[in-house]
């Protein structure tokens, strides 16, 4: 199930490798020698194909369920994290978590969709689709960004809002909508990273920041490869056609200047080498975040404004 | 397929259609009710059905001749945007859709911004054209929200947003997504200024439209029966796999969940829209007690900005109430089709 087609030659080389060290191990035989040739062509192998993914590919290796996800960048660089639950209206949403945390010293508020990392978790997750009552969250905690004066980062990591009976009565639209007003109003630096799935509304909905980054291989759409297939296309099976021609990758976006900059992941993508992935992401984040730090509220709000104005009228 | 759909089937209908044993350009049948409806009277009756009261669609045209004193509107010009930045191509070009849509209506994009009076006030209109492929928003769409919420802090305004949309315009990828923080900083702006910001909702209004601006008014009208809402109804089917309510994501159903504050039949807008004006700019005192210099219909005060001084900004607003019959009478002289601001004095 976590295996990308497009990984197969690779992953059976490693298997054989790993064959080959089990037998080394128990025998006298020499095969070091062998080990270390079919190491090198594994690598190369590796380097190759992630070095020319197509779109689509991107996209297997955006939903990677072996990513690190929301929690394990909050592990990761976060010190003292402590979660705040609820919207205060309705009810508490796990598909978008949040808190307050000490990021390289100093406090901020932390918030990003969790897809989970097991089937139960998954569950509880609802595999990173928030409700209306996740997004009106994300609006208590950016109020108590401008509050306090604490730095915001945001993770993006969502197929989308969560397309629910429920979710449509309590607002879903207004939740969202509202949510990149209370962004647009933040008195405090914002910061995101699309560390996955960037998809659509749910996704913009905390990404209307003052710097905007993407993991390499992470996607970021107006709509997923395949609905938007099943609409213009009429069949779902031209999902590899659509994800080139709605241009989703990171490279795309840096090209189209809807983003501020690309974050590279280890070879292999984020899911072979979590800390490495989660070390390059506090990296870029640290230097982002002094370079907006001090800050004046109004010209913050004020260039955040022409930022998000400059697009499209800059192509 | 395309062309089964597309060339076949219409010919079939038409087959079918002429069996009819009335005209086409003479009658129509009710999709709600069945009731056959003599065109010229249901076009005097706004598009309504005077059976059962269902809202049909109208042109952008008749929906802006509705609503504005005397039917007179000046057209706002908008800026040209980058015309298919990603080179979309599904079974045809991006750039020929546009194109035939851009033939068709006459317009650079499915967005018209317009200016006038609704009761005497001054109001600039973003009303979308749904023939203009479905109302889809891309960066054209977006910037005529933006121009309009410019236009309308430039000459003290009122703002009404009418969208009617199936949401974003997916040809232009994530340029069409950043519309939704775009036009929510174009709200913003209105809002800053003291300026009222009425949201009337059509069908349909959906995805990052519904998602975006339509959802953050001062006031939110809709028509009778119109579909509102954020996810379509068949993904949600798809789903949670369950039969929808009844009413599910129409007009009436969102005012009982709480997120629109009235439905209004078409007959009855521009009174509601004129008298919901008249009550937040019209409000038969002085807060301050500094507005009363301004009553001989003098310049406005530039309205606040960065929307720390909410005297100013109050009594900016209250400015167009003052200024409206004044600005009525400069109106009449004035040729049509101008861009140029109504009432230059007010111009930043």
């Amino acid at each position: 199930m976590s295996k990308l087609d497009f990984e197969k030659p690779i992953l059976e080389l490693e298997a054989k490798i790993a064959e080959l060290r089990n037998v080394g191990s128990d025998s006298s035989l020499n095969i070091s020698d062998e080990i270390r040739r079919m190491q090198a062509k594994a690598d190369r192998l590796l380097q190759q194909t992630y070095g020319k993914l197509t779109p689509v590919q991107k996209v297997q290796v955006a939903r990677h369920q072996d990513r690190p996800h929301f929690l394990d960048y909050v592990r990761g660089m976060i010190e003292d994290f402590t979660p705040l639950a609820g919207d205060r209206r309705f009810a508490e949403d796990k598909a978008l978590l949040g808190g307050l945390g000490r990021f390289k010293g100093r406090s901020v508020v932390i918030m990003g969709q969790e897809k989970g990392s097991d089937t139960e978790s998954r569950i509880r997750h609802n595999f990173g689709m928030a409700r209306p009552e996740g997004y009106r969250k994300a609006q208590r905690l950016l109020e108590m960004a401008s509050q306090y004066q604490l730095p915001v980062i945001t993770l993006v990591d969502t197929a989308g809002a969560y397309p629910g009976v429920g979710a449509e009565e309590r607002g879903q639209a207004e939740a969202i909508a509202k949510s990149i007003e209370a962004c647009l109003r933040t008195k405090a630096p914002i910061l995101s990273v699309v560390i996955g799935e960037g998809g659509s509304g749910g996704a913009i909905a905390i990404a209307t920041a003052d710097r905007v980054f993407m993991l390499e291989h992470s996607i970021y759409s107006v709509i997923s490869p395949e609905g938007c297939a099943s609409i213009l296309w009429r069949s779902a099976d031209h999902a590899d056609d659509a994800a080139t021609a709605l241009k989703l990758t990171a490279e795309d976006m840096l090209g189209l200047k809807l983003i501020d900059g690309i974050i590279q992941e280890p070879i292999g993508g984020a899911h072979r080498a979590k800390e490495q992935t989660i070390e390059n992401v506090a990296k870029q984040l640290d230097s982002s975040l002094n370079s907006l730090i001090p800050w004046n509220d109004n010209d913050l709000k004020q260039s955040r404004r022409d930022k998000f104005l400059a697009m499209g009228r800059n192509l | 397929m395309n062309w089964l759909n597309n060339f076949i089937r219409p010919k079939i209908r038409s087959l079918v259609t002429q069996q009819k044993d009335v005209p086409d350009n003479l009658w129509q049948k009710c999709a709600t009710c069945e009731g056959m409806l003599f065109n010229r009277d249901l076009s005097e009756n706004l598009n309504v059905c005077y059976h059962c009261g269902h809202h049909m669609k109208i042109t952008v045209d008749e929906r802006l001749r509705l609503l504005f004193d005397d039917a007179k509107w000046d057209e706002v010009r908008l800026a040209k945007v980058a015309q298919d930045p990603l080179k979309f191509k599904d079974s045809k070009k991006y750039a020929d859709r546009l194109k035939a849509a851009q033939t068709k209506s006459r317009r650079d994009d499915g967005i018209i911004v317009a200016k006038g009076t609704i009761t005497g006030i001054p109001v600039v209109i973003a009303a979308f054209d749904f023939d203009f492929m479905g109302g889809s928003m891309g960066a054209g769409v977006g910037e005529g929200v933006v121009r309009a919420a410019e236009e309308a802090v430039k000459t003290n305004s009122a703002l009404l947003a009418i969208p009617a949309s199936g949401g974003a315009r997916m040809q232009e990828g994530a340029l069409s997504l950043m519309q939704m923080p775009r036009t929510i900083i174009a709200v913003e702006m209105v809002k800053e200024a003291g300026l009222p910001y009425f949201v009337l909702l059509t069908d349909p209004t959906t995805g990052g439209v519904s998602a975006s601006f339509a959802m953050v008014g001062d006031i939110h009208l809709a028509e009778p029966g119109c579909m509102i809402g954020f996810a379509g109804k068949r993904v949600i089917q798809e789903t949670i796999r369950e039969e929808l309510p009844p009413r599910f994501q129409t007009a009436e159903y969102l005012v009982d969940h709480g997120m629109v504050d009235m439905v209004v039949p078409r007959k009855e807008l521009r009174a509601t829209l004129g008298r919901m004006l008249g009550l937040i700019l019209r409000p038969g005192f002085d807060a301050h007690g500094t507005g009363r210099s301004n009553k001989g219909g003098s310049a406005p005060k530039s309205p606040a900005k960065g929307g720390s001084d909410v005297r100013t900004a109050a009594n900016a607003a209250r400015n167009i109430a003052q200024l409206a019959p004044k600005l009525a009478t400069v109106k009449k002289k004035k040729p049509a089709n101008t861009s140029t601001p109504v009432r230059k004095a007010a111009a930043k």
